[in-house]
């Protein structure tokens, strides 16, 4: 069982306030992704809840008791490290059973759950290895292992994937949504990355200098994003937004359209422009439209044999349906 | 070193270091060697030709050699024991962040700046000195009697001076490995159930292994032959006569070249096989 309630939760380093006081309940079960830019806050919100900082002002609730004042290791929380923060010196085998060991499980106990959690994440061969001698994908998962044995409350992520390559990091992805789907316990994981909170979360809450922009699943704060900010983190390649008589026409003062609904041809539609860099996906092609008069760069998704060539004059067709409004304050029309 | 060309050169460029150093290393190990074999008495007779091991087998014979031995690695093992320990505790102590940090750390690195022979004369006069010194003040003013420290605990005394000087030593090469730590060990650690002692057992003590490797070997070769200690304080009396202790009175005090180099190589083979067990105990930490 693994509720998470922050109530009015708040931190200052000395001065500097990098969290306001914000609610959050993250509910049991639940895969929750905090998202936002570097320096937003989301890692010590992580390190919050893990304990690992003292909260200024306001509540911690796991499950419902106030977890406020308890020591990290009695809350019941797993973290894994950006670091993965293996203990160089041991195997594969005694870095799993650390914390069995500090919670003085019976030797018999402790062996069965390390075979287990080794069977899972194929770590059996290299049980005896000790980190050094790991690839990094290995050693994320040595680190997801000495997290599961403790059958936690909830697990906490802290930007896990970052230090692998792009091939591996889409490989742990699924091995951590499967593992998720599995197990069915919380997960509070912490990127920068918005694919991979996409992809991975049943709710993003994506924050902005310690604030929460929005809370929602993915296709939520897809198909409607509460304001610009989320408008422009969500979605890759990003929304394209624009300004002037073109946003009066729709009654705002900023429009935004995402490159997939923008369509693109030679000779039709309301929009014009010049072909500047094409990119070639295969699948799909992204072409940066200049000189459309509505915006420096128009970004538009087309199918991958779509060929325009650099200098083609173009015309684009939105899609007036998925056209986002926003006000002065940046917030959306509805 | 790509080239034949610029191999051969470079080692034409380290030639002279490297002849110098053999030299220095060469010249007196021969001339130890060589005087060990000989009848050598500078004020009765001079040089007086081979003796073959009749040296060797005075030296081993005397009943001043096995307790120099013992001696010896007594206050090897002791200051080693003070200041590992020692080291590991004011290093984890350094480590916190406080108040005037750079002061402080420059205040315990001072010890090791000052010359043996000072320090061991400072300790002498001002502390241990059972008249004057502070440590007798201290006594009186409990009403103890003032112990008398360099007869009466000697070995103590000695091992407290040197520990004294290379503490700082220990601390330093201790403190910069702690630093290095992962501060995400200790964290992870300390969700996964581990209290304070139990980080400091499991996380950080290991990780000081390397470190602590250096220092013990490091000291060791020092402290094999610590001589100024003892010179300005017992002058070897009180159990304190140390080989290299005793080497010095066989070549100046009894004018006996070639029984104290017989010594001398004696000492040598000591330290080497202080070094083998030393590397068979802690060196393994080395190839991590």
């Amino acid at each position: 069982m693994g509720k998470i309630t922050l109530e009015q939760v708040s931190k200052s380093f000395g001065e500097v306030r990098v969290i306001p006081p914000l609610d959050l309940t993250i509910e049991d079960g639940e895969f929750a992704v905090f998202v936002g830019p570097s320096g937003c806050g989301k890692s010590t919100l992580l390190r919050l809840i893990a304990g690992l900082e003292d909260v200024t002002g306001g509540t911690i609730r796991i499950d419902g008791k106030d977890a406020t004042e308890v020591p990290p290791a009695k809350r019941g929380l797993a973290m894994v490290f950006q670091s993965y923060a293996l203990y160089p010196h041991m195997t594969v085998r005694k870095n799993i059973a650390f914390p069995l060991r500090m919670a003085k499980l019976p030797q018999a106990e402790i062996d069965r759950r390390v075979a287990g959690a080794a069977q899972v994440l194929n770590l059996t061969d290299y049980l005896d290895r000790r980190p050094g001698q790991l690839s990094g994908g290995q050693r994320q998962r040595v680190a997801i292992g000495r997290a599961i044995v403790r059958e936690p409350a909830a697990f906490l992520f802290d930007e896990p994937l970052s230090n692998l390559d792009a091939a591996l990091r889409v490989g742990m992805r699924l091995e951590i949504s499967e593992l998720h789907k599995r197990l069915k316990t919380t997960m509070i994981y912490v990127t920068h990355d918005q694919v991979e909170a996409m992809t991975m979360a049943d709710k993003i809450v994506v924050l902005r200098a310690g604030h929460i922009e929005q809370v929602g699943s993915p296709l939520d704060l897809y198909r409607s994003p509460r304001n610009l900010f989320v408008a422009g983190f969500i979605g890759s390649p990003r929304m394209n937004f624009i300004e002037g008589p073109e946003a009066a026409r729709h009654g705002a003062r900023t429009i935004g359209i995402r490159p997939e609904h923008i369509a693109v041809s030679a000779d039709e539609g309301p929009w014009s422009g010049v072909v500047g860099v094409s990119e070639h996906l295969g699948s799909d092609t992204f072409f940066h439209i200049h000189d459309t008069g509505l915006a420096e760069t128009i970004t538009v998704r087309a199918g991958g044999e779509v060929g325009f060539n650099h200098g083609d004059r173009v015309r684009l067709t939105p899609r007036e349906d998925q056209v986002h409004r926003f006000d002065e304050k940046g917030l959306r029309i509805a | 070193m790509a080239t034949r060309h610029s191999r051969s050169a470079a080692r034409l460029m380290m030639a002279p270091a490297v002849i110098l150093l053999l030299g220095w290393m060469l010249v007196p190990l021969t001339m130890t060697l060589w005087f060990s074999f000989r009848e050598f008495l500078p004020l009765r007779g001079g040089d007086m030709g081979w003796v073959g091991f009749d040296n060797y087998a005075r030296f081993v014979t005397s009943s001043a050699f096995w307790p120099s031995i013992q001696t010896t690695l007594l206050i090897v093992g002791g200051v080693l024991l003070i200041t590992v320990v020692l080291g590991v505790l004011l290093a984890l102590l350094l480590d916190q962040p406080m108040w005037g940090q750079g002061v402080v750390r420059i205040l315990v690195i001072a010890p090791f700046f000052v010359m043996p022979t000072v320090s061991a004369l400072v300790w002498k006069n001002m502390f241990m000195d059972p008249v004057n010194g502070l440590f007798a003040h201290l006594w009186k003013a409990f009403g103890a009697t003032p112990v008398e420290w360099l007869s009466q605990a000697s070995m103590f005394s000695i091992i407290l001076i040197v520990a004294w000087q290379w503490l700082p030593f220990a601390t330093l090469i201790l403190l910069t490995a702690i630093q290095s730590l992962d501060s995400e060990q200790l964290e992870a650690a300390e969700m996964d159930g581990a209290p304070a002692l139990k980080r400091f057992w499991f996380i950080i003590l290991p990780h000081l292994g390397r470190a602590i490797t250096v220092v013990i070997l490091i000291q060791t070769i020092f402290l094999l032959s610590v001589f100024a200690e003892i010179f300005v304080t017992t002058q070897g009396s009180f159990g304190t006569r140390t080989l290299t202790y005793l080497i010095f009175q066989r070549v100046l005090e009894s004018q006996n070249v070639g029984l104290g180099s017989a010594g001398g190589v004696y000492a040598i083979i000591l330290a080497n096989i202080v070094a083998i067990f030393l590397m068979r105990i802690v060196g393994k930490n080395l190839d991590r």
